[in-house]
Order: structure tokens, then sequence, then C-alpha cells
């Protein structure tokens, strides 16, 4: 019996899969494996899908010899009912083992040299050194560990107070230049992807784990965390913010500097110094003053200078970061009771400042968070 | 109904022995391996549809993006639970079910080598079972995922990441299931190597049998690995160790080696049983023996060697270096052989017979296919960079719900179809059935066909939402959807067992023109199995006794040959089988309430718990196995 629908039918299911990947890979939302932007990206992309189509020709070749057995050798009333009884075929047995082992060793070859390829760390004074730190639930950056690139003058190691300029939640880069990330956890493990740029390495505590990205054109490209680390896993995202060189330089000359609107000292407190380092505490786990301090929470140096907060998931704007200071456990869930205390605080995450006020403390009121937004939001 | 003997004080025995062999009490003291399957199959189904509940909610939650169904904490316990449930409390379960029932019945045995043990086993997956969900009421179900990964889950309470005792329970409920799937290994090992009937040499054994042995093996070996890491686990949660505690010296990846080495094999755990049904399946409905028998059985114990080799491309993105994960890739796609082979064989089997397309075959040709995608896109995670892209995003979610829904949870129904006749005497509809299959197999590939493509346009996995404008809104939409229909499959099913049991077809002996010995008995099949032992001259004997082959190798119908529908052979009087007993159950009961004094680091729990341990082990020890007439 024949089945000419059948005939046609395989290249059309083959056709229909390549375009659907086709289609899925048209959509570049800057977070797509198939998309790639950056040099190693692309090296796991070009080695993938070779090997992938491969495999679809074989699954399709399968599942259409299932369907037509299914189809041609189903037993019909008033036919025999007696098939020969083939116990075996040696040949075909030897056959159908070696030449799959055939395919895997011809696939094995470049899967093995992009192994290593891909484990090489970057030398040399070119390649921009940066640490990475991963803490529930948002990402720290420390750049540059060590000199590199040709500097911006702000790093100079004989002024107190410099050192790696500290940011988070962006991480900002020079295209076409290599980036060896070492890859610290705070607490628990978490893992560093932006799939646009490279595969994903897990951020281990007191391990120090190495990934190298390249972006090969300007753009903001998508990260997240790729390890569950807990509650609020799904919103540790992140971005990497690969620019032209003269604009990275610009960028790590003005957010290395101190800031720029008047934060206040003890002795000639401002409302915001007093704001933040009394009524609310806020200092007891940022900063708002040293680009090189490393806090409990983000370094707020500067916060103006990025386009979202709150691990990735708000848009930085008056009335998101007005509502995130008074209530942030609203946007992100987070095991956070009263921060006030000093840390190493046992809370994870902001605190709400509108609910649950311990006694004694002051609700944060709509005017006192206006007057930090604005503050914060002078800051590029 | 017969009465629970009151516990008074005959001369042997702590407890009056219980006598029943029918109705409700007898369920819980039996020692049949028949009844024992039953139950564990029973409960497995149970669990199954709470899996179910659990995967809708989560898919109701992710069918837009940011969610508002569920919240963080809600989402986390879900997929903790969706996945320690079904893994544990389904596939296990369920694939001991049919090991339970199927084991003796095959290589011609009345009961297992411990027919006590057996129900201790089950009375462990049972208590345990509903230890690890009591977490929902006391204080937290567990909520670190399935794999439990540390410093997360031993980090203790104060630590602020996993709130509640939901790793405390999760550590202790998995080391209590661990007893149970241990016990049940041995038991199966130590049956089929020793409890065959005269001329059942190992290469005659059926290919389901085969595959449990491996199984049994697989679990009595994998189980110490996870249990050594759950305790410490356990202690560095409540008694301040440090096994896991960087800062003091500890190596929270010295968890995850412990956990995979256990882990991968428990994938073989889960799929072999499948692998075995399928096999009976496919040469029954294709009235042709399986094509190289042999090559499938030894394809099937080479897949349980490699599968000890291959534990750490489950963690290819932790840094293990290239030397470690160029080794470990090959021996990932080395293992692809045996499998590749197993399914072009079941290809041969059916190639060329006279294939009647009942629910059990269709459930066993969409696991064909349905395996093939699973194992292909395995193929794609042993090529290590492309898995560092792949790994935690929804391209492995949907990899393996190839592998274990399309693999393991088809077989499962197919099996259920195929040997439901003779486990409970009455068929399954097959024109529901096949609306089951048709259902299911849409429904599986709506769900997770499309998670290929979000895993690869980067969403990530175990997130509980995920922004707008990611292009994977409307692949989640279909996804969700998709849940839906599997769940109206399931739905099907269960109406389908109802109205079997009301006025379902009643089934023959041998209602499938079977090949294995169970089809030589009556359905349901009586207590004692087998009237008289039988004897065995040939693999697929049963078909032997009904078949031969003419010259040109076609099958010629003997005229003599056929199942013993119970006319014959006796009744089955005087055959001793073991007697039923309370003390599995005591027994078991000791192990929760041991488990709740550990959770709640409470001393005085303590005591009843480990009397009714003790109680149980002696009382056990004493009793005899056959109650003196």
């Amino acid at each position: 019996m024949r089945h000419p629908k059948w005939r046609t039918g395989a290249p059309v299911l083959l056709a229909g899969i390549a375009l659907a990947l086709a289609g899925c890979g048209g959509s570049d939302n800057h977070q797509n494996t198939l998309k790639p932007h950056g040099t190693d990206a692309g090296k796991i992309k070009d080695l993938f899908v070779p090997i992938l189509f491969v495999a679809i020709i074989i699954g399709v070749l399968v599942l259409g010899a299932t369907i037509y057995a299914a189809i041609r050798f189903r037993h019909r009333e008033g036919h025999p009912d007696n098939p020969k009884q083939v116990h075996g075929n040696t040949t075909l047995e030897i056959g159908w083992t070696i030449i799959p082992a055939l395919i895997l060793a011809v696939v094995a070859i470049p899967t093995v040299s992009t192994i290593w390829d891909l484990a090489e760390r970057p030398t040399g004074p070119k390649v921009l050194q940066v640490d990475v730190t991963g803490k529930q639930w948002w990402w720290q950056f420390g750049l540059p560990k060590q000199p590199m690139v040709p500097q911006a003058t702000a790093l100079d190691a004989k002024k107190p107070g410099t050192g790696p300029i500290i940011t988070s939640t962006e991480l900002h880069i020079p295209v076409g230049t290599k980036v060896d990330l070492s890859l610290h956890a705070f607490d628990v493990i978490h893992s560093f992807w932006v799939p646009s740029l490279s595969g994903k390495k897990d951020v281990m505590p007191a391990r120090t784990n190495h990934l190298t990205i390249e972006a090969n054109q300007p753009g903001i490209y998508r990260g997240a965390c790729a390890e569950y680390c807990g509650l609020s896993h799904a919103d540790m995202r992140f971005r990497v913010v690969a620019e032209p060189m003269a604009k990275w330089k610009a960028w790590v000359a003005r957010i290395s500097g101190p800031p720029l609107g008047a934060y206040g000292t003890a002795a000639k407190p401002t409302d915001v110094y007093t704001l933040t380092s009394k009524t609310y505490g806020c200092t007891n786990c940022h900063t708002f003053t040293d680009p090189h301090l490393a806090t409990y929470g983000p370094n707020l140096t500067h916060l103006a200078s990025r386009s979202t907060f709150a691990g990735g998931t708000l848009e930085l704007n008056h009335k998101n970061l007005k509502a995130w200071i008074m209530n942030a456990p609203k946007f992100i869930s987070m095991e956070s009771k009263d921060c006030r205390l000093p840390p190493p605080a046992t809370c994870v995450g902001m605190p709400s400042f509108t609910k649950n006020t311990p006694k004694g403390q002051k609700t944060m009121t709509s005017e006192d968070a206006d007057t930090i937004v604005n503050f914060l939001l002078g800051e590029k | 109904m017969t009465a629970v003997p009151a516990p008074l004080s005959p001369p042997r025995g702590i407890l009056h022995r219980p006598k029943a062999s029918t109705g409700f009490w007898s369920w819980w003291t039996t020692v049949d391996h028949k009844k024992i399957g039953i139950l564990y199959g029973g409960l497995g189904l149970v669990f199954f549809v709470i899996a179910g509940i659990e995967a809708l909610l989560i898919r109701l939650q992710l069918a837009g993006p940011n969610g508002t169904v569920l919240t963080a904490s809600q989402y986390n316990t879900l997929f903790t639970m969706h996945g320690t449930t079904m893994v544990f409390l389904v596939g296990m379960p369920i694939a001991t079910a049919f090991g339970n029932y199927l084991i003796p019945l095959q290589i011609g045995a009345r009961d297992v080598a411990f027919p006590r043990l057996n129900m201790f086993g089950f009375w462990v997956f049972a208590f345990g079972g509903l230890f690890i969900y009591s977490g929902f009421v006391l204080g937290g179900a567990p909520n670190g995922g399935w794999f439990g990964y540390t410093p997360l889950t031993s980090t203790p309470i104060t630590g602020g990441a996993l709130p509640g005792h939901g790793p405390d329970f999760w550590a202790i409920g998995l080391i209590m299931l661990g007893i149970g799937s241990v016990t049940s290994g041995v038991n199966f090992v130590v049956t089929i190597l020793n409890m065959r009937a005269p001329g059942m040499t190992l290469m005659r054994m059926p290919v389901f049998v085969w595959m449990m042995l491996v199984v049994a093996f697989l679990t009595v070996f994998a189980m110490p690995a996870v249990t050594a890491a759950l305790i410490m686990v356990f202690f560095d949660r409540n008694f301040s160790t440090n096994f896991f505690v960087a800062a003091a010296g500890g190596d929270p990846l010295l968890y995850q080696h412990l956990f995979w080495l256990f882990g991968h094999p428990e994938v073989y755990i889960l799929i072999l049983p499948g692998m075995g049904i399928v096999s009976e399946i496919l040469p029954v409905f294709s009235r042709k023996p399986l094509f190289g028998r042999s090559v499938v059985i030894f394809s099937g114990i080479a897949i349980g060697f490699l599968g000890w080799g291959v534990w750490a491309h489950h963690m290819f993105a932790t840094g293990l270096g290239p030397v470690a994960t160029t080794a470990f890739g090959l021996a990932t796609m080395l293992i692809a052989i045996p499998t590749g082979v197993k399914i072009f064989n079941w290809m041969g089997t059916v190639w060329g017979g006279s294939l009647r397309l009942n629910t059990p075959m269709l459930f066993s040709l969409g696991f064909i296919a349905m395996f093939t995608i699973g194992g292909l896109s395995g193929v794609t995670h042993s090529i290590v960079p492309a898995d560092t892209q792949q790994t935690d995003t929804y391209y492995v979610v949907a990899h393996f719900h190839y592998v274990l829904f399309g693999g393991l949870i088809f077989a499962i129904f197919g099996g259920f179809y195929y040997w439901w006749p003779k486990m409970f005497g009455r068929l399954l509809d097959d024109r529901i059935g096949k609306l089951n299959f048709w259902l299911m197999l849409i429904g599986f590939n709506l769900t997770f066909f499309p998670m290929h493509f979000l895993g690869l346009a980067g969403m990530p996995r175990r997130t509980y939402r995920y922004a707008s404008g990611m292009g994977w809104d409307n692949l989640n939409i279909l996804v969700t959807i998709g849940g839906f229909v599997i769940a109206s499959s399931v739905l099907v099913f269960l109406v389908n067992v109802v109205k079997s049991a009301k006025n379902g077809e009643v089934a023959s002996a041998d209602p499938w023109d079977g090949r294995t010995l169970e089809w030589s008995i009556p359905s349901p099949v009586p207590e004692y199995n087998f009237a008289e032992v039988p004897e065995v001259h040939a693999a697929d004997d049963f078909w032997h006794r009904k078949y031969t082959e003419d010259e040109e190798g076609r099958l010629v119908r003997l005229p003599a040959g056929g199942a013993d529908d119970g006319a014959h052979h006796g009744d089955g009087h005087g055959i001793h089988l073991p007697s039923p007993s309370f003390f599995p159950m005591v027994l078991a009961l000791g192990l929760p309430i041991l488990g709740y004094a550990a959770v709640f680091k409470n001393p005085w729990l303590a005591i009843p718990g480990a009397v009714i341990l003790l109680f149980g082990i002696y009382a056990w020890t004493i009793e005899p196995g056959t109650a003196e007439d």
C-alpha cells in the first residue's frame, strides 16, 4: 500500500520545523541564544545549529518511520494475520549501532575543540577584568580589578577611597573588548547568563569561576540568574550595556567621581543625609557617596546612570523609585524584616518603610520619599 | 468485611495474626505482591493527579507575563513539589507497582522473595509521601527545588533564603522514601535471581523483568548517595555542621556530585521500566517477537552501567573545567548509542508485523516517537558549549518531559491499558482509551514542544514570572492550553477506570493473545498465581505453546495451546502462601514519627517513634513468615 501524501509530508514537516526555528530566532529580545551578539555566543550557536539540524533530520526520519509503519502494517480485517517471525538481523543491528557512533564521533570533534576554546581565559593589557558578585537577588559589578584598557583618570590607586568602581544591575562594557569576568557568590549559588553574549557559568560561594564575554555590537543585552537561588530568583535580572570605547570611558569617568548633588555630612547634614543616614537607616546597607564601596545592598552612588533597578525589573523613574523605597516588598518578594539594624542583617532584601514599622521608628512619609528620590535621580 | 482481629496475646507473635485475605482490611496487612502492586499503583495515581494539579497552577501563573496567580513563595513550593512528587511519588512507585504485580507472574513465581518487606516498602512510600505533604500544614512544604542545591537548602532557617521547615521535610522525607525504594530494590533483585520457574533462564526472562532487574540494582546503589547528601543537608541546617558552608571550609559543589551520582541513575530508574513495558506491548500487538531481543536486553544493561558515568553533565555550568566537561560530554554521547539501538529494535519489531492499534499499542508507538525527540534533544545537551546555553532553561524542561512524560508516563498508560484486564478482570474501554491517547499526545506536544523554543529564546526555568516584551507570551499561552489538554486526557482515563469497574467488558485469561506467562493464568489472577508452577522451555514460552512457525517463518496456530482459565490444573488448594502481617505497617509508622522529631528537634516525639520502630522490628522478627493453620 502506498501513501503518496506521506511522501510529501516529511519534507513539509521538516520545512515547518525549520521555519518555526527561524521564526523563533527572528524575534531578537536580546536574550536569545540563537541571536548572538557576542563572540562566544556566536561560536556556540555555530556549533549547535548544524548539530540540531542533524538531530531534526534523524528525528523526522524515526517519527516518519513510526507513523509509516503504523499505517502500512496495521492489521486489516480479512487479511492474513500471520506475519513473518523475524527475530533479529545481525547486520542491521550492527549497522544501527555503528552509524550513530560514527555520527557522534563526528559531532564530538568540534564539540571538544569548542570546549577548550571557550575555557581559555583572555590575557593581555587590552582585557577588561570585572568582578561579578551574585547576591540574593541582585548582581554587583566591580570594575576594573586591575589596570586595564588605557585608563580613566579617576582610578588612581594613590587616592583614598579608590579601587574598583562598584555598581549593580547594569554592567557597562566596551564593544570589541574581551571582558574576563571573575564570578563570586555572596550567599548561595547563582548563575551568570547573558545569552546574547555567551553561555552561562555558575557563581559559586568560595570558588571563583571565570567567564569571558565580548560584545560585537553596541546594545543592551539582557541577563538573568539561571540557578534557582531562593524566593525571588525570577527577579534577579540584569543588563549588559555594550557601548563604543569612548562612550564607555566617559561612563567610567562619570560614575567613578563623587556624587553630583549635596549629600551632606554628619557635621553639616542635609535633609537627605538625615533621612537616609538616621531616620530610615538606608546607609546601613547602602552608600550614597562612595562609588568604590561594596555595601550589603546595592551601591547607590550615581544610581541615575542606570535605566533599571530592582534586579532589572523596574524602569528607573520617579514614580517607580518612590514606590519602591516606600514599600519594596510589594514589587519583589523578599524575606526582609526591620532592616534598620546594622548589617550583617538577617534579612534579605529591602524592607517596607510603610508597613509594620517597628515601635519608636518613623513610617516613611511621601515627602521624605520625594526628598530621597529627588536626590537619587540627580545622581547621573 | 472482615473485622480487624483484636490485639490479644496468642502463643506466638505479639499481635493476633491478621487473617483477612479479601475485603477492605486485607489491604492494610496484605503481603500478596499483586495487592501491594495495586496499592503502589493506586497511591501513585493519586499523587499523579496531585502533581498534575500543581503543574496546572504553575501553568496558570505562567500563562502570561508578570503573572499574579501565585506568589513567588507559592510558585517555588509548587515547582519543588511537582518535581519531587513526579519523581519519588509517581514515577518510582508506579514503576514499582508494575514490577510488583508482574515480576512474579512473568517469572512463574507465587510471590516475591520477601513478602513482608514488600509491604513495608509500600507503607514507607505511603507515610513518606504523606510526611512530605504534611509540610503544607506543619510549617512549610519543600521549596528548595526537587534537586535541593546547597547552600540554599542547607543554610539554617535564620538565613532567610528558604523560610520555614521546607528543606527539612524534604530531606527527611526523601531519606524515608529512599529506605522504601532500597527495600523494594533488594526484594526485586533477590526475587528475580532466585525465584524463577524451572527452565526460566536469565535470557528467557521477559524484557520487562530484565529492565526491572537493572532498575533494582540501580536503585540499591543510587539511593545511598543521595541519602548521604540529604543527611549532610539536614545536619548543616539543624546541627551547625559545615559540609556545604564554603566560608567554613565546606564545599557546596560536593552536594551536587552526590546528588547527581544518584540523580542520573535515577533518570534510568524512571525510564527503564517504561522501556520494559513497551518491549512487552510492541511484540504482542505486532504479532512478532521483539527484534534483536538480546540486544535490547544488553542495551538496557549498558544504559544501566553508563548511567553511572554521566552525572556531571548536570553540572556543565558549574566550572568543572575543560577536562571534566570533555569527559562527561563524551560519556553522554556514548549513552545515546544503546538508547538509539533500542529505538531501532522497537522499530524493527513493528516493521512487517500485523499491527493491532489498540490503546496499549498507541501509547507504545507514542512512546517511541516522543522518547526519540527527548533522546535527540538529550544529545544536544552533550554538546557542552551548547548545554551552557540550554541548562536551566525551558529547553531542558522540554527535554526531560519528552523523556519522562513522553517516555515513562506514556509507557505507564500503555501498561495500564495492557495489564488492566489481568489485574482487575475487566478491560478498559478501547474507544475511550483511544480518546485518552490522542488527547494526551496532542496535549503533551502542545505543552512541551514550544518549550524548546522558549528555552532557546532565553527563558530561564524556575522563575515565577517573566517580563513582557520578551517574545515569550504566545508560546506560553500555548503551553498552558496544552497542560489543560493533558489534564482532560487524564480525566478521560479516570472515567474509563470507573466505567470499566461498573460495566467493563469481562476479560478472558488471554485477551491480547499474549506472549508471557501472566497471560497463561486466569484474569484476575488467583491469590496463588499459578496452580502448578510452569516449566519454561523458551523465551515467550506461553506464545510457543500457542504458535509455531512454518518454513517461511510465518505464524501457525497450534491446536491445543492456550491459557488456563481456571478450568483445569486444579484450584490451588493446599498451596501455602505467606500470611498477612501488621508489622510492616507498624515498623513503617515509626519512621514519620521519628521524622517529625527530627524536623522539629523534639526528643519527646523521638521516644514514641523509636518505641514503635523497635517494637515493629522485634515483633516482625519473632513472627513466622507463614501462620500455622
